[in-house]
């Protein structure tokens, strides 16, 4: 494990900010309804804001690259589930299909 | 917790007293018994459970009860023997007691945690047996979406149960990654580790990567049902095959959970009543891990008929092929470790043997329902039913009852009786199969699963089943017997019984509670026969 790393205060509100923001922008999004880029765009902000929390909140930009390793095969595995379960809904015949 | 004692012949099991001494106890070989002590018991309620629905299709028509309760006993089964006995069986009972021993440390690395998952496993398991015994559940294991939705039974407490036991699972993968990483003997490193060790390895990374899934999946299904939030209900432009999706990411790769453990102990068994030094000991090693990616990416072969689309069920199919290369290379090296060994047979190789040819059966015919075409045709048939017990029962139970013979003189100190114990193996052995392989020929027939009722053709192959069922339960009662009796009036077991070079048998039958007087250095390997 590195050193212990001590971030200043202004550093974590700037990324609280950060946080509230998406958030907004989220709920924007939403209210535009854009159909079919709803669900990618919704997913693209919530990666972005669960990867300030691991960066910020919980030092892995300071962490060691074992730890960060972990983290990405985490991540790796979710991009598997949500790729493979996009293929079959993707690839099924439209008019049986309930998306 | 009570006074260790200065007498050197104490041992873990007699250096503190009191019930205390054993709920609070930090040992990893005590809360490997406390595991076993439950696990046990879910094992004998689980089994009460499958002798109910045997005796139920002994004939056709109402036989025992009607048909809501025999939906009712068959979900008591499924949900008990997976989530409760055979999930966390092998690493819990058998790792927690072994892996610390076989690395040469003195304990796992989170002590606490250990103790910790022992009491959210059992909080858990409580809450599933009062939810399945007072209320009624009749979604199957697998509470699959609609119908999991809409049935007005407690559906979100066993829900929750089953994530709770998540929960548990976790955490002993974890802490089995980091003692295996960080609390090795000195001079062994990872490719000097016993084959067993690399098993729950590579379990316990499934374990961590795959159970969060689940859990999830279950506080959505708890989401869907109190919130409506339509991500499965397609009135909402949900997707149950959603579900399916979801529920198989953990449930596919939790069935290597259920046989990575269970191959480790063959190796283990194999090399150590052959006398001789395990064969391809890195290729075992790797097929492990190969096993464990592989199981991440083959889930859709459970969904060939649930609507998913045609080309997501032909690269389900290939890739589900490929879980049949590491599967093979363990089996063949297997054997070729037998190959001009001195091979004896006690009771613990006649399992190991019996796996081998109890999971090669299971192992191919699962190739035969991974082919994309001939499982539209078996899905939802006893073909399916025969298949997972032959990997399940004939596998992982199989080893379970190779190992727990392997290590029962180190556990308890005591040997059992020999004669009796290979009688065991006879009844369960023959007894498996007098029950699962006539299903094999039902399935081929179009006997449908989880059906009540069936027509007459079907009957005579239903009674053979039912018949070989008692001869199983007679040899797991045999067994509990030959235990007991082991336990109480069996002959002092010396430390290493059967010569065998890993670790744990370099220390006294019961080790004692830090496990070695002095800690061991590792100077070889861990099969240098």
């Amino acid at each position: 494990m590195s050193e212990h790393h001590v971030m200043p205060l202004k550093t974590y509100f700037k990324v609280a900010g950060g946080l509230v923001l998406l958030t907004i922008l989220t709920v924007v999004f939403h209210e535009m309804k854009m159909g079919a880029l709803a669900g990618p765009v919704a997913f693209l902000i919530a990666a972005v804001k669960a990867s300030l929390v691991l960066l910020y909140f919980m030092h892995l930009k300071y962490d060691n690259m074992t730890n960060r390793v972990i983290f990405g095969s985490g991540f790796f595995f979710l991009i598997l589930l949500f790729a493979f379960s996009y293929v079959d809904i993707w690839t099924r015949i439209k008019s049986f299909s309930t998306l | 917790m009570g006074t260790a004692s200065t007498n050197p012949n104490v041992n873990y099991l007699t250096e503190f007293s009191g019930i205390k001494s054993w709920l609070f106890s930090l040992d990893h070989k005590r809360i490997g018994l406390m595991y076993m002590i439950a696990i046990l018991f879910f094992f004998l309620v689980g089994g009460i459970m499958a002798m109910l629905i045997r005796l139920e299709l002994f004939s056709p028509g109402p036989t025992l009860f009607s048909a809501d309760t025999y939906n009712q006993v068959l979900t008591y089964h499924g949900a008990i023997m997976v989530f409760m006995v055979i999930v966390p069986g092998i690493p819990a009972i058998l790792g927690n007691f072994f892996l610390p021993l076989q690395i040469g440390a003195a304990d796992v690395a989170f002590p606490r945690l250990n103790l910790a998952s022992w009491y959210v496993f059992m909080f858990g398991a409580i809450l599933a047996f009062t939810t399945l015994f007072t209320t009624k559940i009749d979604t199957g294991w697998t509470f699959y979406t609609p119908y999991s939705i809409k049935t007005g039974t407690a559906v979100i407490t066993i829900v929750l149960a089953a994530f709770i036991m998540g929960m548990s699972s976790i955490l002993t993968g974890l802490n089995f990654i980091v003692t295996t990483h960080k609390l090795r003997a000195p001079g062994m490193s990872m490719f000097d580790m016993p084959l067993f060790v690399w098993s729950l390895y590579s379990t316990a990374i499934i374990q961590v990567i795959a159970t969060p899934v689940l859990g999830i999946t279950l506080l959505l299904l708890v989401a869907e049902r109190v919130l409506g939030i339509g991500i499965f209900d397609p009135k909402l432009g949900g997707d149950p095959v959603l579900f399916q999706h979801f529920f198989w990411f953990y449930s596919h790769p939790a069935v290597y959970i259920m046989i990575l453990p269970a191959m480790g102990i063959i190796s283990e068994l194999i090399s150590a009543f052959s006398r001789k030094t395990i064969f391809g000991y890195k290729a075992i090693a790797f097929s492990s891990l190969g096993i464990a990616a592989v199981s991440f990416i083959v889930w859709g072969h459970h969904m060939f008929v649930s609507g998913q689309s045609e080309i997501a069920g032909v690269i389900f199919s290939f890739i589900t092929m490929l879980v049949g290369v590491p599967t093979a290379i363990k089996m063949f090296n297997w054997l070729a470790t037998l190959y001009k060994g001195s091979v004896s047979f006690e009771s613990p190789m006649l399992y190991a043997l019996g796996f081998l040819f109890l999971f090669a059966i299971g192992g191919v015919t699962g190739i035969m329902l991974a082919t994309l075409g001939v499982d539209v045709h078996f899905h939802d048939t006893y073909f399916v039913v025969a298949h997972f017990h032959y990997v399940m029962v004939g596998g992982t139970l199989m080893a379970i009852m190779g190992g727990f013979y392997y290590w029962f003189p180190k556990m308890f100190g005591k040997m059992y009786n020999e004669g009796l114990a290979r009688l065991t193996f006879v009844l369960i052995f023959i007894g498996f199969n007098v029950t699962f392989f006539p299903q094999f020929i039902l399935g081929a027939m179009g006997m449908p699963r989880r059906y009540f009722d069936y027509i007459p053709a079907y009957e005579s192959l239903n009674k053979i089943s039912t018949i070989g069922s008692w001869m199983i339960a007679a040899g797991f009662f045999l067994a509990l017997y030959v235990i007991i009796r082991g336990i109480i009036s069996g002959p002092k077991a010396p430390a290493n019984p059967w010569g065998a070079k890993t670790l744990e048998w370099q220390t006294s039958s019961p080790p004692p509670h830090f496990n070695f007087d002095k800690k061991p250095t590792v100077t070889g390997g861990p099969y240098d026969y």
